[in-house]
């Protein structure tokens, strides 16, 4: 296959998101602008402008008409997909870290970092349908965990909100009461901190990646660990392919280490998995730096892997890869 | 699909760019069949080429429907909507967007099959071996036949150093250094007694082992691994040992390896056809691996 390269920021990627039907993809970069693509050629439809900060995370709405975006500039902001502008902006005391829209589009869920003496603390705000009716008090804060929390998401039937962070333990909240539910285990969980969090398409698992070179498949009722899968670098991204069953690891030596090693040694690839057998199947090689982001098409027939080096890389499969055996 | 249909006379050169034209009126007209229900096209042409030669082209293709990409209606109204932001300035836009020129290919970890490959070729020595009634694989530690090989003997720690390493019994050193008293005082490996027939036989068991029938393989390309190069070797004879250098650092092969042959003449009959063979686009060289043991 040839990637199709995108070099809309000028800084490191942090998040790529596609919406439902696949066809705009969504990058966040460390520089202030998320953008928008045409996920089949690859061309750049739009700009939110409006952030000062980071960016490191963003959602869209089920229709394609609303993005939230959490910045470092203690902002997350409501955007009209279409025209880019700028809808109603959530302001907080710390910087937002991630953002989630539940199921219907009517809640949101934004984790913001420790900062200054405030502990981090996990968000929920409702999303009014008419933009000038929205408020920005939140319906629920929950707060607790030590260290910054990377990813919070929605549950099953928006009952629970699912948060992992750099303590290495994933917490199921309940969202009517806001209590703990489950946590993992110490001894079967994460060793180091969880980058990165991604549910399933049917919403009945989801995988998280960590620091300490695992991916991990867990239960999002019970969070029961159900999958293992190991590599040799820090992981900064994970997805699961919508169409088969393949996981997909990206990651990368730590920036103190890739003076020291060779480069050719790379490390810098997307691995993929096969999501049962937990089994290497392959490596997609390209980037010049670690792979901080990493999206799969709904349709399950392209990947795009975003980098340190602020390239997003935009991959179509070949037929072959649709008929790979182990 | 190109058949000569008829040879015409030469044609000078000097006429022939006047007469190009001239001359497609002596050609057949140009036919089309199909497309049948399969699908297949086929076009017969004629035409001159440069040699002033009727050649005849039939071109087969077969049109093939492909499934309507399906695209939701909101996909295929957003497809039109107006660049807003940053984009709107299209020349910037339009240099953001490269495809790779590069080939980016899903990379597999090892050649898909190798796995069972290697699990055949072991079976089939076995099989082998047992058919011959000849057992190749005896542990020099325990002398267990054909159950492991002296690397792997579960009894490697408990057992005294190999032979080579220890004295021969004096019975048989006595007569070689003349004196039993000299006995304590260090004597150099190449003058002790058995050396000389040690020495016609091919240096210690270990590296008899590595070194006997051993075929070295270089020019290989990167991608070649053991498998590879047992499924080329294999042909030649019984293949007892595989192994590709791989470069520590990078995990990557360092383009050569070494095979062992169970019998010298494989070995041989692999040399020879296998030296200059063409393999992964690289000229191989196959040759005795170096200092055969002196």
């Amino acid at each position: 296959m040839r990637p199709i390269l995108m070099k809309g920021h000028e800084r490191p990627l942090t998040f790529l998101k596609y919406n439902r039907d696949g066809d705009l993809l969504f990058s966040c970069a460390k520089d202030h602008t998320p953008t928008v693509w045409f996920a089949d050629n690859g061309e750049r439809l739009g700009t939110y402008r409006g952030h000062n900060g980071a960016v490191w995370c963003c959602d869209v709405s089920r229709d394609s008409s609303r993005l939230i975006t959490g910045s470092a500039d203690q902002t997350a902001m409501l955007w009209d997909v279409q025209t880019g502008t700028q809808l109603y902006t959530f302001t907080f005391d710390s910087p937002a870290r991630s953002v989630d829209f539940s199921v219907g589009d009517k809640l949101a869920v934004i984790t913001t970092d420790p900062f200054m003496g405030l502990t981090s603390a996990i968000h929920v705000k409702c999303i009014s349908r008419d933009p000038s009716d929205q408020i920005g008090e939140s319906v629920l804060i929950l707060k607790g965990p030590q260290g910054r929390i990377n990813r919070a998401v929605w549950g099953p039937l928006n009952k629970t909100i699912i948060s992992a962070g750099e303590d290495a333990v994933i917490r199921i909240w309940d969202v009517e009461t806001g209590k703990i539910l489950k946590e993992s285990d110490k001894e079967i969980g994460h060793k180091k901190g969880i980058t990165s969090l991604q549910k399933s398409v049917d919403g009945s698992h989801f995988i998280t990646g960590s620091l300490d070179k695992s991916a991990k498949l867990w239960d999002i009722r019970t969070l029961t660990l159900i999958k293992n899968y190991t590599t040799e670098r820090p992981v900064n991204a994970v997805t699961m392919s919508p169409l088969l069953n393949h996981v997909v690891l990206g990651g990368g030596q730590d920036a103190s280490a890739v003076t020291t090693t060779d480069h050719r040694a790379g490390k810098f690839e997307a691995k993929f998995y096969d999501k049962i057998l937990t089994e290497e199947i392959g490596g997609v090689k390209g980037h010049f730096g670690p792979i901080n982001a990493l999206a799969f098409n709904p349709d399950g027939k392209s990947f795009a892997s975003g980098g340190e080096d602020g390239y997003v890389r935009l991959h179509h499969f070949d037929h072959d890869y649709f008929n790979i055996k182990i | 699909m190109a058949v000569e249909a008829a040879n015409q006379p030469k044609i000078r050169w000097g006429e022939l760019e006047d007469d190009a034209e001239d001359l497609d009126f002596l050609l057949p007209p140009k036919q089309v069949f199909g497309p049948d229900q399969n699908g297949v096209k086929k076009v017969v042409e004629y035409k001159f080429n440069e040699e002033g030669n009727k050649v005849k082209i039939t071109t087969t293709t077969r049109i093939r429907k492909l499934a309507n990409a399906r695209l939701s209606k909101g996909a295929v109204e957003r497809r039109s909507w107006p660049k807003f932001g940053d984009a709107v300035h299209e020349d910037v836009g339009a240099r953001l967007t490269m495809v790779s020129t590069e080939e980016i290919l899903l990379e597999r970890p090892r050649a898909p099959g190798s796995k069972q490959d290697e699990a055949k070729a072991s079976g089939d020595s076995l099989a082998q071996i047992g058919k011959a009634g000849a057992v190749l694989m005896v542990c020099r530690t325990c002398g267990k036949k054909g159950d492991h090989w002296t690397s792997k003997c579960p009894f490697k720690d408990l057992a005294q150093p190999s032979e080579t390493f220890v004295d021969r019994p004096p019975s048989r050193e006595a007569p070689a250094t003349g004196a039993g008293s000299q006995k304590s005082a260090y004597v150099p490996p190449s003058m002790r007694g058995g050396a000389a027939e040690r020495g016609s036989g091919g240096g210690t068991e270990m590296r008899r082992r590595n070194e006997e029938n051993s075929v070295r393989v270089t020019n290989l390309s990167e991608d070649t691994r053991e498998a590879d190069l047992l499924e080329l070797f294999r042909p030649f004879g019984h293949v007892s040992r595989v192994y590709v250098a791989i470069d520590q650092k990078t995990g990557m092969s360092r383009g050569f390896g070494f095979v062992n042959f169970v019998n010298r003449e494989d070995a041989e009959r692999a040399i020879n056809k296998l030296n200059g063979y063409g393999y992964d686009n690289l000229i191989l060289r196959v040759e005795w691996a170096a200092p055969r043991a002196t």
